[in-house]
């Protein structure tokens, strides 16, 4: 359809500005669902992780399959599960605030993977040492332990938020008006399916890629002294 | 007076393995004190016992007159709490084989945090004894550094500073020189010589037999969890009894 090219290109330009105002006025919404998700992840993470290293084996049997669960089964599939599914049962959860509550439940996994990973990396003699100097094991953990494990986790954890940003693109398909979600509507309005996903890709690269170069910066600051 | 140390009857077993088989010790007062034996022995492991970093299977262990990581309850004896044990901890120091420094901390404040966060001192007061430890170990020009930035003799100096910071009434020695290449044992070496002029009370586990006749007041073989042989190292050193003492001090001296 040459024909019509010049048409398609001046329907374009002309929607341009509008099409960018709608999809990053919807950007509030992604970060404030990555920023809820993070912060349900990294709390509900911790109590993972620390249950995952308890002396007891029932704890430790809890955390297991609570990983076994969310890492085993689709994001997708969890969302769902509490937007549609818990609202059979008579309890509805906004889109928002359910894709908060998915996707960290989801992330908890995760973290807690790190955070284990993070606090084991940690040499033995680190521990000995605190306690042969009079630290109580709480001490220990505060003053030894977490300083040096952070500076461990900081970078998978900024990897986690990075692929954290993406998935909440999943939370269109409940009705979160995130970017995705209007993306889809303004498809459907002008049917300009690649420019509008081409923007909705730009729009995501923006926001992820200074977080990677947070990442690779903190990578970094690590091996300054280790 | 109470000796310093006193071990009654010490037994540990790590699953069907008994790596002490009843060990009866007493330390007096600035005695030192050198442990020596093979590998396997369970020497580190009586020594780990001595600041509960191992808990004993049996036995006892007093330090001052006082239990270590139990106390006595109704006639039965039960296990310190944590904040106990830590207090108890703070008065003996330890120096590990492999020095384990904290790598987030400059030398100065791997010597200071203890004071600091144990003893209570304020910054200033705990950074000017830190100062003053790390001094007497030959290290002032080193305060700032990390110790990845320090050689193994200059880490196991900031240990030594580490551990004298504390004030401890017993200083525990593990191999303290084994992980050194052996160009940096002599500085450590005479750190630790002259603590021991000083009249501190202290037990070395060591292969240094050299030094350990040169500085310790007694000698104590170990073999199979077992005291073998104790005395003065005129005795043990040069002298021993025992063929099982004689045959590890030929084998230490082909090296």
């Amino acid at each position: 359809m040459p024909a019509e090219a010049p048409h398609f290109w001046a329907v374009f330009w002309a929607k341009l500005p509008y099409f960018f105002s709608v999809l990053l006025g919807a950007a509030g919404t992604t970060i404030k669902v990555m920023l809820g998700a993070l912060a349900v992840a990294l709390t509900l993470g911790l109590v993972v992780a620390l249950l995952k290293l308890a002396r007891m084996q029932l704890l430790r049997a809890v955390a297991n399959v609570y990983i076994e669960i969310m890492r085993g089964t689709p994001a997708l599939t969890q969302l769902f599960i509490i937007y549609f599914g818990l609202s059979d049962l008579g309890v509805d959860i906004p889109p928002v605030p359910a894709a908060i509550i998915g996707l960290g439940m989801n992330g908890a996994a995760y973290v807690a993977e790190i955070y284990r990973a993070g606090i084991l990396a940690i040499h033995e003699g680190q521990v000995e040492a605190a306690l042969s100097l009079g630290m109580t094991p709480v001490d220990a953990m505060r003053f030894i332990i977490l300083p040096q494990a952070t500076r461990l986790m900081l970078p998978p954890l900024c990897n986690y938020a990075v692929s954290l940003l993406k998935d909440t693109s999943l939370a269109s398909v409940v009705a979160a008006p995130e970017i995705m979600f209007f993306a889809r509507q303004l498809v459907t309005e002008t049917l300009l399916s690649m420019d509008i996903y081409l923007i909705v890709a730009v729009i995501y690269l923006a926001m992820s890629i200074p977080m990677g170069r947070l990442v690779a910066h903190l990578e970094r600051a690590r091996r300054a002294w280790q | 007076m109470d000796p310093l140390l006193r071990i009654v009857d010490l037994h540990k077993r790590f699953g069907e393995t008994e790596v002490l088989c009843g060990i009866d010790l007493e330390v007096p007062r600035t005695q030192k004190v050198a442990i020596i034996g093979p590998s396997g022995s369970g020497k580190t492991t009586l020594l780990r016992c001595i600041n509960y970093l191992e808990k004993p299977s049996s036995g006892h262990i007093y330090i001052d007159g006082a239990l270590i990581g139990e106390k006595q309850r109704n006639g039965a004896y039960v296990h310190l709490s944590d904040r106990e044990l830590a207090k108890e901890r703070a008065e003996i120091g330890f120096v590990f084989q492999r020095f384990n420094l904290f790598p987030h901390l400059t030398a100065l404040a791997n010597v200071a945090i203890a004071p600091r966060r144990v003893l209570g001192l304020g910054q200033q007061e705990a950074e000017a004894r830190a100062r003053e430890m790390l001094t007497k170990v030959g290290l002032a020009h080193k305060v700032d550094a990390f110790p990845e930035r320090l050689s193994g003799g200059q880490q196991q100096r900031v240990a030594i500073a580490r551990v004298l910071a504390m004030q401890p009434k017993l200083m525990l020695f593990d191999e303290a020189t084994s992980a050194l290449d052996p160009e940096l044992i002599g500085e450590v070496l005479r750190v630790i010589r002259q603590l021991a002029d000083e009249g501190r009370t202290m037990i070395m586990v060591t292969h240094e037999i050299q030094f350990a006749s040169e500085v310790a007041d007694r000698v104590i073989f170990m073999d199979g969890g077992r005291i073998v042989e104790e005395g003065p190292p005129d005795a043990v050193i040069r002298n021993p009894s025992q063929a099982r003492t004689r045959a590890f001090l030929a084998r230490m001296s082909e090296r």
